[in-house]
């Protein structure tokens, strides 16, 4: 079983979490034109290397973020969203 | 007896020469250049070389023939999809499976057995209604039925009655099939390589060299190619390929994984998959019983494979088939499928000029293997996009224009 480190409930067995794939700049509708929305939809990181993405802890209904490589499938680290800077 | 054994022994013209020639060098210029020698480049291949006279053909695959998505995926061909455009597309995908042994003098095991999926809530056997009316619109064979039909069709399967996965009806789509997934790549590879196509294996693609907005270099690791147009289908590295041309594809790369149990007598006469379990179950020639599902839940490069998973595949097949819970798993393995965000395929053309996509195949290509073949083939040989395929264009996603395929392709396969 692969193990997660949640930044609220410590390590967990990765089947107590969901993933909700990876992060996206935050985007004002009204402002953006009809190409950047789409890009903002349908468009995702997925080279390979490290992702940040955004995960859930089902029980406790916590988000927080994990840097992961999704070739070696390595999470390299875990934090709650507080830390994020900016998402720009 | 013993002398005529020695006389092929020391023969220079035996073993004869194989089916697939071996690999010459590489030529400096090819007409038409396919990155990826999977069952989709090599059925485009063989459309080029019969049917438009186009053999100064490269396939360039990484690894071996057919090692990649050709070789992992269950081999489900059905055409029961949900939007008018799927439907029309797949159901001329089964069409030449049904004549495909013929096309290509070789037997890919063509096997027309028929596909049940089952409903376990009202939810599933609405949606059905709308398949099978899209399905019997279009001029598939598809139907919905009820439980006492479902039990008619799989007399082994556990209806649950009273239970909490009580199987109320089902999707029968006699269409559906299944076939020799390295068969049909040989095959395809045969047919191609007789007329001059060169298949190059272990030949990787490291990038493009640009002249504005059109690809006149193809970088390999065996040299440099001036290419006229070129094709990528390259399954579950669809996205990092299309990146080294500049396209950013809206694609994210799952694993899916499956397993057969061992093999066992002939008694699962049709394809089986669940809805609500998402499980599926087909049983090979072999007599093994191949069990899928859907992909895995976050994204990965990497086919490797998770209890989990497999847990979660066991406990569908075995609340389907209950006697099903003593027969030891024999293999296992995943792939990396391409996902788009609504679960139909890219293909055509793309920004740069002369580049032609056949991507976000995801957990659904081997059953459109030979319809995607013939209209790439056509696509690149008339130089535009083939009327059929262009609801599949990439640009569907700046315009709105999404095809949602979700449903009907989710864990049904």
């Amino acid at each position: 079983m692969k193990i997660l480190t949640c930044p609220m409930n410590g390590t967990r067995n990765i089947n107590e979490f969901q993933n909700f794939g990876p992060l996206r700049n935050n985007l004002d509708p009204e402002v953006v034109s009809d190409q950047e929305w789409s890009r903002h939809l349908f468009r995702a990181n997925n080279a390979c290397g490290i992702l940040q993405e955004w995960w859930r802890h089902v029980p406790s209904n916590y988000f927080f973020v994990a840097e992961r490589n999704i070739v070696t499938n390595e999470v390299i680290r875990t934090f709650d969203p507080s830390e994020l800077e900016s998402l720009e | 007896m013993p002398f005529g054994l020695l006389k092929y022994a020391l023969s220079k013209d035996y073993p004869v020469s194989g089916d697939i020639p071996s690999a010459s060098d590489l030529q400096s210029t090819y007409d038409v250049v396919i990155i990826g020698g999977g069952g989709h480049g090599l059925a485009c291949a063989h459309y080029l070389s019969k049917y438009h006279g186009i053999s100064n053909v490269a396939v360039l695959e990484k690894g071996y023939l057919a090692g990649g998505n050709t070789a992992r995926n269950t081999t489900t061909i059905r055409s029961n999809y949900i939007t008018n455009e799927g439907v029309s597309f797949y159901k001329e995908g089964v069409k030449l499976y049904e004549n495909m042994s013929k096309e290509l003098d070789f037997n890919i095991m063509f096997s027309q057995r028929g596909q049940l999926t089952l409903a376990h809530t009202e939810a599933s056997m609405r949606s059905f209604h709308l398949r099978a009316e899209m399905g019997k619109h279009a001029g598939t064979r598809v139907e919905v039925v009820d439980a006492k039909t479902v039990k008619e069709i799989s007399p082994h399967l556990n209806m649950d009655d009273g239970g909490s996965l009580e199987i109320i009806g089902g999707l029968w789509h006699a269409d559906g099939g299944t076939a020799r997934h390295d068969a049909v790549a040989w095959g395809y590879a045969r047919q191609a390589a007789r007329r001059g196509v060169e298949i190059h294996q272990r030949t990787s693609v490291e990038g493009f060299d640009f002249d504005r907005e059109k690809i006149v270099t193809v970088r390999t690791n065996r040299g440099n190619i001036s290419a006229g147009q070129v094709m990528i289908a390259v399954g579950g590295m669809n996205y990092q390929m299309a990146l080294k041309a500049g396209i950013e594809l809206p694609i994210r790369s799952f694993p899916l994984q499956a397993m057969v149990t061992q093999p066992l007598k002939p008694w699962l006469h049709t394809l089986v998959s669940s809805v609500s379990l998402h499980t599926y179950l087909v049983q090979s020639a072999r007599g093994e019983i191949v069990i899928g599902g859907g992909s895995d839940p976050y994204q990965l490069y990497s086919t490797r494979s998770t209890l989990d998973m497999k847990e979660h595949l066991a406990e569908g097949a075995v609340q389907m088939f209950p006697f099903l819970h003593g027969v030891p798993l024999l293999r296992q393995w995943a792939g990396i499928t391409d996902m788009t965000p609504d679960y139909s395929p890219i293909m055509g053309a793309c920004p740069v000029t002369n580049l032609w996509l056949d991507c976000g195949w995801g957990t659904w290509g081997f059953k459109a293997t030979p319809v995607a073949g013939k209209y790439m083939a056509q696509s690149i040989a008339n130089q535009k996009t083939s009327a059929i395929i262009e609801p599949f264009s990439m640009e569907r996603f700046s315009s709105f224009d999404l095809l949602n395929e979700m449903g009907a392709t989710a864990a049904s396969h």
